[in-house]
């Protein structure tokens, strides 16, 4: 029997590292050669954004409150939504590249090719995000005086691990059902929509919907959001706030990595993991 | 006029890829210094296809899963530095027992071992060892072969400060021109993707090459420059090679040993010699040609199709 050759904790570290960089290195280059595509998004993206907002500004001109409360749930889920949708994507883009097969060949811890498409999520989501922000600025008097920013910042970035988590989840879609595994995932990006309190108070849904807005991550963020930044609330105070989302996340990031390995190894099964349906 | 005495000539030496690269091959698992390259004991693999159903989420009794037998016991060696040929029609199973040794299906039964290396329980050992070129060239189109290959070297582990070099060096090797390497890959011909296809294996310093009927659709001159690589990679650079073909002739000029598949089952395996002495004996043929062996012996073209086989569509 050969054996592997061991290399160090901290050589297997950088080795990890480095292809954890390709998947950014890759998915940066594809963004350039798809600029036109990014417009597009975006600008569909500020147009959404800026409807809700005009629909918070016919209730009043003076409700500033309101146009921040909006503001807060267009770029929160815009940012959500992309790291959800960059996760979720990630065998479909493939799968329509027509590379799955070798990346999915290649010497890599899958943790390893999670974290790097991970990374690569959160700086486009928010890159993209700043830039969503930019628009509505140009258009809408949104002040942040007196917002809790580090608190905000500390509520997305922690607020992230949980979406990573269903984006890995929902990755296992188009790993199935290769020709209708990608639109499947806009089943579970729209409920989460839905049910967390995006542009309304969660209290104006009906009670089984505020029911599947507890285990919405997207519905602490909110919460913590607008916490930090309408009411200025301390980032010690947000913690309780932040704890759902720390639990959401530690559970659905080590199970959506479970579910996605043994439906890998399903997929190696049943002949699935090709580069055509 | 005295007839002309031919001294005959040296071997050609020139490098398809232009360059001695020296492959870094110190990360690489180690492996035994004897033993074959791949063992596969009885692989099995059957595919059920689901018949579409009439009704939507009605599944009725008289609509049972159709299966297909991809491979059927499947017992075979390849030996080091061997180039090893795979013969066989659409869905005869090749491409299933190549993507069986490339851990991107798992078998139903048998053992498949690469350098000693289960492919199941050392599953990243084997991808460390191997790279594989398909007949499609399987590129992000829109990226440029430099954002190509760059993206496979780093998921390979390499690093530093000389992989654009690198790259540059061995696709100028391969013939193409500087200002292309930076350009769209769906811009170049298929000739081409084939060539960076090529490059993009080599550079993860295969020990063993798997080679799913690479030359398929080339131009006369892609597809001999693609046969001397697989030549100089075994010679040079110490791989084993297994490739699968559809061309009689190309595989009579590369292979070793030469496997014959129809129906998912193994037909015959020998050097091209022993094959044809194989038909000689047998059905008395003078002499026959590699597609006679074929046709003999599977009593098929080499172009006819099976059965649907979902891993053959590939």
């Amino acid at each position: 029997m050969s054996q592997a050759r061991s290399l160090s904790p901290v050589a297997t570290l950088g080795r990890e590292a480095r292809a954890s960089y390709a998947f950014v290195e890759r998915n940066w280059n594809l963004t350039k050669r798809y600029w036109g595509w990014e417009i597009a998004f975006l600008i569909y993206s500020a147009a959404s954004s800026m409807s809700i907002m005009f629909i918070g500004k016919a209730q009043g001109d003076q409700d500033t409150q309101l146009l921040l409360f909006l503001a807060i749930g267009t770029l929160v889920w815009s940012y959500l939504n992309s790291v959800f949708m960059n996760m979720a994507e990630m065998i479909a883009w493939e799968r329509w590249e027509g590379t799955i097969e070798y990346t999915m060949m290649a010497p890599i811890n899958r943790l390893t090719h999670m974290v790097g498409q991970s990374i690569f999520a959160i700086i486009y989501g928010i890159i993209r995000s700043a830039l969503l922000l930019g628009v509505l600025a140009m258009f809408f008097d949104i002040n942040l005086r007196g917002a809790n920013l580090v608190g905000a910042l500390l509520t997305i970035v922690i607020g992230s691990l949980s979406f990573i988590g269903f984006g890995i989840i929902g990755a296992v879609l188009p790993l199935l059902f290769p020709e209708k595994g990608e639109q499947m995932t806009f089943i579970i990006s729209s409920i989460l929509l839905l049910v967390s309190g995006v542009y309304y108070p969660i209290d104006v849904l009906p009670g089984w919907m505020q029911a599947l807005s507890t285990i919405s991550p997207a519905t602490y963020v909110l919460d913590a959001m607008r916490a930090a930044i309408l009411d200025g609330t301390g980032t010690i105070d947000l913690l309780p706030k932040m704890l759902p989302l720390l639990v959401i996340g530690l559970i659905t990031v080590p199970l959506g990595m479970a579910v996605f390995g043994y439906f890998e190894r399903y997929a190696k099964r049943t002949g699935r993991l090709k580069r055509s349906g | 006029m005295s007839p002309q005495v031919l001294e005959p000539q040296a071997p050609e030496t020139t490098s398809v890829i232009g360059i001695d690269l020296s492959i870094d091959r110190s990360m690489l698992p180690t492996i035994a210094e004897h033993g074959p390259a791949v063992v596969i004991r009885h692989a099995s693999k059957v595919f059920s296809k689901k018949k579409r159903r009439t009704l939507p989420f009605r599944r009725t009794p008289e609509e049972p899963q159709k299966a297909v037998r991809a491979l059927d016991d499947i017992s075979l060696e390849v030996q080091r530095n061997e180039i090893f040929g795979i013969l066989g029609a659409n869905g005869s199973g090749k491409s299933t027992l190549i993507r069986l040794i490339s851990t991107l299906l798992i078998p139903d039964s048998g053992e498949i071992t690469v350098f000693g290396y289960d492919v199941q329980a050392n599953e990243m050992q084997v991808k460390r060892l191997i790279n594989r070129v398909s007949v499609e060239a399987s590129f992000f189109k829109k990226l440029s072969p430099m954002e190509n290959l760059l993206y496979a070297m780093r998921l390979y582990g390499r690093t530093g400060e000389d992989l654009r070099s690198e790259i540059t060096t061995i696709l100028g090797g391969l013939g193409i021109k500087a200002d292309r390497i930076n350009a769209p890959l769906e811009q170049m011909s298929r000739g081409m993707q084939q060539k960076v296809a090529i490059a993009r294996a080599f550079l993860t310093s295969p020990v063993l090459l798997l080679l799913d009927e690479p030359t398929t659709g080339l131009d006369p001159r892609s597809k001999k420059d693609v046969q001397k690589f697989v030549h100089e990679l075994r010679d040079r650079h110490d791989a084993t090679i297994v490739i699968c073909s559809h061309d009689m002739d190309e595989a009579e000029a590369l292979c070793d040993r030469i496997a014959i598949m129809d129906d998912g089952q193994l037909i015959a395996i020998g050097t091209v010699e022993e094959l044809k002495q194989l038909v000689r004996e047998r059905d008395g043929l003078a002499s026959p040609s590699l597609e006679d062996v074929f046709i003999a012996l599977t009593g098929r073209n080499l172009t006819d199709d099976h059965e649907d086989n979902p891993a053959e569509a590939a």
